[in-house]
């Protein structure tokens, strides 16, 4: 596989480079370009419609681009001896026939790549299917359903897992089960791609985040990034004497507002200098709390304008 | 990275810890099998068909009086023949027919309907190999199926007409032919339904094409001008395929082997079709 220049040390593992997919006049996916690297989660954001799964079946040869071009370890998918080890996938939850045990899809799936029956047990004691392996898929759960495309994702033991939505339908303990999964198949050097339309979420999984909107990149970066650079950081300050300390708080970069008036929120300065200056000046605070960024606002501005599926504001008003 | 390089070999190098072998024909035909088998469908159409092609005509043969010179009704390709032994052993091919090319079309539309496609397609991205593996196993299915049945029907027919002046044995003129060219026919009728499956992709619109072009199709011809109709007669699917198992050869039919080779030309073009729309398009 050939080592990619400025990739920093590792090999691309999916790489899109003007990927576009029109259906007639629609835009579906719009020359999106971006890399998922091994030995990370990457996030691949997006509100609903965004075109994240289009561009993911795209990945997997399903849906062919109309332009541009999408590579999974140096070559299209189909140009691989053993797909499955190259890049296991979860589409949609359930693409199993209903009738069929989970032995059955797997075994079949396995069989076309000479995996052994004994890996096929492998996976699904790793999803927790055990119990319900030989039952039709049929009567299962949505959740028990995300566990069973999982567990044929990791079948060809791949270097690059892409998972979509996979949180979807799973109950707290399958989440916290997901989660510590990615990041040891990405400890284990591993490329993973997750999609989300939960930012939050995400953020406490993946190490690298590619938004998009209306099949647009919209922010291609670090989670640590884009905290800092969308999360303002604001702090809550509560005391009683709110109005002098925003006149000590006041300067250039910073932003000092109230609801209240013992409330302030103060962006531009942290908790730490703010302390500094209400000790300084003797002003009692009773509260001083660092919100952080809120993930979800920042993912949500980014995204507002790209919006494929916007409600109306409940007082009726249009939205723009 | 360092730490893990031990369990994850370098790239490039098969995995350690689970052998992954190259996708083959073979293993495509292999997990194929394993579809079929791993369906109820598969059962409850592959037995119905040996029962209805065993049943109706074991009963066709003991029900027999010597009255009657002809089928006087019934699908195409039962209709308006001679009767002898081979044609009431096989007086339920129509109806088999119908079962056996169901199971073709839900072996393939089916995967559309439930979203099966895409993990088929996903393990198998060359995709032709699914569609040449599914109409293999399909039609070798039908074919060991149909000729038990039609053997069985045969059979135990003979020994109802037992004395009657239509009864026949294996060994007659024909009738070997006749009974393989039905288990071929029929097998050609699952690789139809596979076709139409696949071009289709829905299980409905798979089921009511297959039935009207093997049903309906040779009725609403007889609307066509007399000599249109007695020179494309013929060559319509069932008709083509009927001549297959047809004890004696008749003027308005083709030969045994000229009418199979027709009939395995239709399943052959819907079957390029499938393959061009499943190459071609997006799942």
């Amino acid at each position: 596989m050939p080592s990619r220049p400025g990739g920093d040390g590792g090999t691309a593992m999916i790489e899109a480079r003007e990927l576009t997919k029109r259906y007639g006049d629609k835009t579906v996916v719009d020359r999106l370009s971006f890399t998922v690297k091994p030995g990370e989660v990457t996030g691949f954001l997006g509100p609903n419609g965004a075109g994240k799964s289009t561009t993911m079946r795209m990945v997997l040869g399903l849906d062919a681009p109309t332009a541009g071009s999408v590579t999974v370890n140096g070559k299209a998918y189909d140009r691989h001896a053993a797909p499955m080890h190259e890049i296991g996938a979860l589409l949609e939850a359930k693409s199993v026939h209903p009738g069929r045990s989970a032995v059955g899809h797997l075994t079949a799936l396995a069989q076309t790549h000479g995996i052994s029956r004994k890996r096929v047990d492998e996976v699904i004691d790793l999803a927790g299917l055990h119990s319900v392996a030989n039952k039709r898929v049929g009567a299962f759960s949505l959740g028990m359903g995300q566990r069973l495309g999982i567990a044929a994702a990791l079948l060809g033991d791949p270097e690059v897992v892409m998972l979509d939505e996979p949180v979807n339908g799973l109950d707290p303990e399958g989440v916290l089960w997901i989660r510590n999964l990615l990041a040891q198949l990405a400890a284990e050097g591993r490329a993973v791609l997750l999609s989300s339309h939960l930012m939050s979420e995400t953020a406490q999984i993946a190490d690298h985040l590619v938004i998009i909107g209306r099949g647009r990149l919209l922010a291609d970066t670090t989670v640590e990034a884009f905290v800092r650079e969308t999360g303002t950081g604001a702090v809550r300050v509560a005391a009683d004497e709110a109005a002098r300390l925003r006149e000590l708080l006041a300067g250039p970069d910073v932003t000092v507002s109230g609801s209240t008036d013992t409330e302030l929120l103060v962006t531009g300065l942290g908790a730490r200098e703010i302390g500094r200056v209400a000790l300084r000046h003797g002003v009692a605070l009773h509260e001083l709390t660092p919100l952080g960024a809120s993930l979800e606002a920042a993912f949500m501005d980014l995204t507002t304008d790209e919006l494929e599926y916007r409600s109306a504001p409940a007082d009726g008003r249009s939205a723009r | 990275m360092s730490a893990i390089a031990i369990e994850r070999p370098q790239e490039g190098a098969a995995s350690g810890r689970t052998a992954v072998k190259p996708v083959r024909f073979g293993r495509v035909l292999l997990s194929e099998t394993t579809k079929f088998r791993t369906i109820r469908s598969t059962w409850i159409c592959l037995s119905l068909g040996l029962v209805l092609l065993g049943l109706f005509g074991s009963i066709g043969a003991f029900t027999y009086d010597g009255g009657g010179a002809a089928v006087t009704d019934g699908p195409p390709g039962i209709a308006g023949r001679p009767l002898d032994a081979v044609s009431l052993a096989l007086m339920g091919l129509s109806f088999a027919s119908l079962v056996v090319g169901v199971f073709g079309v839900l072996s393939t539309a089916g995967e559309y309907s439930t979203g099966t496609i895409r993990s088929t397609l996903a393990a198998v991205p060359k995709r032709l190999p699914v569609l040449w593996a599914k109409a293999i196993l399909a039609g070798a299915a039908v074919f060991v199926v149909a000729a038990v049945g039609a053997f069985a029907a045969f059979l135990i027919g003979s020994v109802g007409l037992d004395g009657e002046a239509i009864a026949l044995s294996l060994k007659d003129d024909g009738v070997l032919r006749a009974l393989l060219g039905a288990a071929l026919y029929l097998a050609l009728v699952a690789v139809f339904g596979v076709a139409l499956g696949a071009l289709l992709r829905s299980p409905a619109g798979g089921i009511a094409a297959l039935v009207s072009i093997l049903l309906i199709l040779p009725g609403l011809a007889m609307l066509l001008p007399d000599s249109w109709y007695d020179t494309l007669n013929p060559y319509f699917p069932s008709n083509a395929g009927g001549a297959a198992y047809a004890l004696t050869e008749t003027s308005d039919r083709l030969s045994p082997g000229a009418g199979i080779a027709v009939f395995a030309g239709w399943v052959a073009l819907t079957l390029a079709a499938a393959a061009f729309r499943l190459k071609k398009t997006d799942v």
